[in-house]
């Protein structure tokens, strides 16, 4: 008995107070985002601010439930808990629910679940358990296909279901393996990729290529001395950049579909002519257009709590979902948004630092997953809310609306604080 | 130092927002357009009730009556009834379904007009049975009600504001209404007291959705407040009977106060007809009458040459700076000679007038002569035209009256300076000899002619003209209750006053006189021109007529316009001595006067410059007699006015 309450102080309480507040301040932003009327009651299904304080309530069992689990647990049912997953995805195409365009929900009476956000949970525990496996080396090629595979198969399942935003999370998990030993020429193959793509769809092919030789070409004179690279090495790498400029335009043009290349049109601001601007405005560009507005609305202190008169007025669609912060932007103004950006920034950076400090790897590799997952969550919406990135449909961690969204993060969350808690019983 | 990846990442990240927001909230931030950009907000005008209108006498003149628009908000409208809906607002089908596909064109959630201007009957019957028809609603608004048919011209009329307006005051908006002729317009801020606002909350498909922070910015409205005019309404409407047939200006003062008790403008019209629905139609025939000009004020904008009239201002000037004396006397040739031109007058050859039989016989002779010798009193007609000038000016001739109504004329007293322009060198006081008779460069409007009257009548003073006896609760600005003093001592006055009373006695107006009441009056008979065919052609004569009475205690001063009424005493003066005797004893005795004036028109005169065939003026133009059908109208409307209380 004695070693049973000691644990529980165990736990890291500055996490779980940020979770919280986190948690708190998202339903206060959504009882003013989907509120009407003049009467507030607070649990109701009819309403959204209702249904989420239910759902707040039913994740403190869901806490309880996790971390009354024995920590192993999560490490040896693992694969289990994955390939459940999994098939939950899998089952969507015969048993799925289509809400604007995603197949992603099961429907159980009223209330729909969405197995694509506890995928995320169930991925990161397997990503851990297979490279903390003994047996496994990342620098090896044949175990990081291994694990790569882990990762796309539930973000090729999400992409299926047209549920593009989730499959960009999974880009998370790169963080995980480059902490883990991943090759760096990943990392500088990737961001190349990602500079290379945003220069050739901003400014075009021939400008992409005269900038690549010059950087190109000089980073191999300068070392010529050294003789670090040969001229053939460097004229490979040209004309794959090259290659990879055409790609890119290529695939823009004539791959992605038309909403999306509006979407990213918008964002590196490819469109000039003026009254098409102003007709972006009416159709695609509405949501940020919109939300812009209510978050410059906000000014320094914000309008007060239920007193946004763009939230009010529901000028923001799906605003207590995924463009909540819109909200936090009107009615809190600068402090408020900058709190909520603080908060984020601190759960991140304790989660990141509780993972360094743990003994076994597993417990280390799944925390990284649970940063990098939240961190690519935080930087997509509030980006795209803000207008930093081009518009991609995922919500705000334990913010916006939605129980699946705020029970998977929950679990990820605390699945990763009862290993943390463990880590001294672990010797 | 691969942990440092994701941790610099998030860093950065937590940076690059906050930068951004403080982007947006601070640097760019568009807090402050609250009011006036936020379309999240619909502002909502509470309009209070304009205030009413009274005659002097307490009469009500203009009050207030509701009108009810039926609205429609398509997208609101449920299944109806729309045989009974359609009974109840006594339209057809067709008509139902032609606009409500008229609204639903123009916006499905915002409200149209469906019906307007119900009457207050079917509106009733209209409110029983409201709710059984979804997205209808009735809008109150609130429309100008007359109690009266005449005054048009002084009470004027609202209208919804134009961009002007707006841009001179941004107190209006679209749609608002404001006083755009007469008392409407000059009292306007009065009248319409102070509307309130509401702020609502509206949702993004504008419909509204509340009060926006429980209605804290909200305003009440502020009540126009009633005012009372100096017009009387008995004797306007005499007046405006008397004028019909005829154009011009009448108008009427009070001496002791400036009060203007009556302003007739002719021709005119009935001001219920700038109400309501037919407004727009009407307005547009009104001014686009060019011909007759009934939206044009004669009383107050017309501006004419005074002619004899003005002789009154020349005596008094003449007595002021001591060139004449009331006894001195002048011979007249039947004219005045100057130069080698001749000035025509009616006294025969050798008739010697003093200033009293000058005044009665309204002698060209006498003031030419006065007129020359006050220009040429210092040896130089240039300063002397200056000294004429200051004088003639202090009655309130020659420049705008300052006074309390919507339009005015300066009218016009010459001054060296402006003869500047024609004689830049030499000038002598022949060459505007004209102005000794109140023709030639001389111009006044019919009120600046009888508040000199009223000067006159005053023995050296005057108050500022005005419209305005009694707001509510608050006191008239001074500048309506403090004498103006002439340059002309109070002396002078006796002798010219004198003069007029002898033009009732035994001169020009002999035949005008009313039993009882001492009347001083003058005659004009002024020449005049016009453009036709791009000719000048001179017309009949302008009958002029002003007057004052009773002698010793001026009760009136009043000035009369008849334009192309021949001579002074053929229409103004008869018109000029009802209004009197009807001011002063409240009954006509020379009931042959009032029936000769409603016997007769000018309506041939007027139609002549039109006509493209040559006429004949003055002496050889016939009098022309309504016919019976109108006679009998215009007796009928005397009648009836003589019954209301």
């Amino acid at each position: 008995m004695v070693r049973d309450t000691n644990r529980h102080f165990k736990f890291d309480w500055i996490t779980i107070i940020l979770f919280l507040l986190l948690v708190g301040f998202g339903w206060l932003n959504i009882l003013s985002a989907s509120h009407t009327g003049t009467d507030i009651d607070y649990f109701t299904f009819s309403q959204p601010y209702g249904k989420q304080s239910i759902f707040i309530l039913l994740t403190f069992c869901i806490i309880i439930v996790v971390l009354g689990i024995e920590a192993k647990f999560y490490e040896r049912f693992s694969s289990i808990i994955y390939i459940v997953s999994i098939l939950s995805l899998i089952g969507l195409f015969i048993f799925g629910k289509n809400v604007n365009g995603a197949t992603s929900w099961y429907a159980i009476g009223s209330m729909t679940l969405q197995p694509s956000e506890f995928a995320k949970a169930a991925t990161a525990l397997a990503v851990a358990k297979q490279i903390s496996d003994l047996n496994t080396n990342i620098n090896n090629i044949k175990d990081q296909i291994q694990t790569f595979v882990i990762i796309i198969i539930p973000a090729l399942l999400v992409l299926l279901q047209n549920d593009t935003g989730s499959t960009i999370v999974y880009g998370a998990f790169f963080f995980v393996l480059y902490r883990e030993g991943l090759p760096k020429y990943y990392l500088t193959i990737g961001v190349s990729v990602i500079i290379l793509s945003v220069l050739a769809l901003k400014f075009g092919i021939l400008i992409t290529s005269i900038i690549a030789s010059i950087l190109i070409l000089g980073y191999y004179f300068l070392n010529r001395s050294k003789k670090k690279v040969t001229l053939l090495q460097s004229l490979f790498v040209l004309l794959l950049s090259i290659g990879v400029s055409f790609g890119v335009k290529f695939f823009y043009q004539n791959v992605i579909p038309p909403h999306q290349q509006d979407r990213i049109s918008l964002w590196l601001r490819l469109e000039k002519d003026p009254v098409k601007l102003q007709q972006m405005k009416k159709t695609f560009a509405y949501n940020l257009n919109e939300s812009e507005k209510a978050i410059r609305s906000g000014g320094l202190n914000g309008k007060g709590f239920m007193e946004g008169t763009r939230t009010t007025g529901k000028f923001v669609p799906e605003q207590h979902t995924d463009y909540i912060f819109s909200t936090v932007g009107e009615e809190w103004g600068f402090l408020g948004c900058s709190f909520v950006v603080i908060l984020f920034v601190l759960l991140l950076l304790r989660i990141l630092h509780l993972a360094e400090l743990q003994k076994s790897q597993f417990s280390r590799i799944y925390g990284y997953g649970v940063a990098s997952i939240i961190f690519i969550h935080f930087l997509i919406n509030i980006g795209m809310v803000m207008g930093l990135i081009p518009t991609i449909g995922i919500p705000l961690p334990l913010f916006s609306y939605g129980g699946s969204g705020l029970w998977a993060f929950t679990i990820l969350i605390f699945i990763f604080i009862k290993l943390d808690s463990n880590r001294i019983n672990e010797w | 130092m691969r942990q440092l990846l994701l941790f610099v990442s998030i860093i950065l990240v937590g940076v690059l927002f906050l930068s951004r927001l403080f982007y947006l909230q601070v640097y760019t931030s568009n807090e402050h357009d609250l009011f006036n950009n936020d379309n999240a907000i619909r502002k909502v005008y509470d309009y209070p009730k304009r205030g009413f209108i009274y005659d002097r006498n307490g009469k009500l003149l203009v009050a207030n009556q509701p009108s009810y628009d039926v609205m429609v908000t398509p997208r609101e409208v449920k299944p109806l009834d729309t045989l009974e809906f359609c009974a109840l607002l006594k339209i057809d089908k067709e008509k139902f379904i032609k606009t409500y596909n008229k609204a639903r064109r123009y916006s499905p959630r915002l409200p149209s007009v469906f019906v307007s201007h119900l009457s207050k009957k079917d509106y009733a019957a209209l409110q029983e049975k409201m709710r059984k028809f979804e997205g209808f609603y009735i809008q109150k608004r609130s429309l100008r009600h007359y109690q009266t048919t005449i005054g048009a011209n002084v009470l004027g009329d609202i209208g919804e504001v134009n961009t002007n307006d707006i841009r001179r005051d941004s107190y209006y908006i679209m749609g608002d209404l404001k006083g755009k002729q007469g008392v409407e317009a000059s009292y306007e801020e009065t009248l319409r007291g102070v509307k309130g606002i509401k702020f609502i909350q509206k949702d993004r498909f504008n419909r509204n959705i509340g009060p926006y922070k429980g209605g804290k910015f909200d305003t009440i409205p502020e009540q126009g407040k009633d005012i009372t005019i100096t017009i009387d309404a008995k004797l306007q409407e005499y007046g405006e009977l008397l004028m019909q047939n005829k154009r011009g200006g009448v108008i009427a003062i009070e001496p002791s106060s400036g009060e203007i008790l009556a302003m007739v403008a002719a021709p005119t019209y009935d001001p219920n007809i700038l109400v309501g629905r037919e407004r727009s139609k009407n307005f547009t025939k009104l001014i686009r009458d060019s011909i007759a000009n009934p939206l044009f004020n004669r009383s107050i904008q017309g501006v004419y040459e005074p002619g004899s009239p003005f002789k009154l201002m020349n005596a008094l000037i003449g007595l002021q700076e001591g060139v004449i004396t009331p006894n001195e006397t002048v011979t007249c040739y039947a004219g005045y000679k100057y130069g080698n031109r001749f000035m025509k007058c009616h006294c025969y050859i050798g008739r010697r007038n003093n200033l009293i039989s000058g005044i009665q016989e309204s002698c060209n002779a006498y003031f030419a002569t006065t007129y020359r010798k006050i220009l040429d009193k210092e040896g130089n007609a240039s300063t002397g035209i200056d000294t004429w000038s200051k004088h003639a000016k202090s009655f309130g001739l020659g420049n705008f009256l300052n006074n309390d109504l919507h339009v005015g004329q300066k009218g016009r007293i010459p001054d060296r300076a402006y003869y500047k322009r024609i004689y830049p060198k030499t000038f002598y006081s022949t060459y505007t000899i004209s102005n000794a008779i109140g023709q030639g460069e001389v111009a006044t409007t019919p009120i600046q002619l009888a508040n000199m009257i009223a000067a006159i009548a005053n023995r050296g003073y005057y108050y500022t003209p005005h419209i305005i006896k009694s707001i509510e609760d608050k006191t008239l600005p001074e500048k309506f209750t403090k004498a103006k003093y002439t340059t002309v001592d109070k002396t002078h006055f006796e002798p010219v006053i004198e003069g007029m009373l002898q033009v009732y006695k035994k001169g020009t107006a002999a035949s005008l006189q009313v039993k009882d009441i001492d009347i001083c009056g003058k005659t004009g008979t002024v020449e005049n021109f016009a453009i036709i065919d791009s000719l000048k052609t001179q017309l009949t004569d302008h009958s002029i007529f002003v007057a004052f009475a009773p002698k010793n205690d001026p009760k009136i001063a009043i000035a009369v316009f008849v334009e192309n009424g021949y001579w002074g005493s053929r229409f103004a003066g008869k018109i000029a001595s009802l209004m009197i005797e009807k001011h002063i004893k409240g009954e006509i005795t020379r009931k042959d006067l009032e029936d000769w004036i409603l016997r007769h028109s000018l309506e041939e005169e007027y139609a002549k410059p039109y006509s493209g065939e040559p006429f004949r003026i003055n002496a050889h133009t016939r009098l022309q007699l309504v016919d019976d059908s109108e006679y009998k109208r215009l007796k009928r409307q005397l009648n009836a006015t003589l019954q209301n209380p």
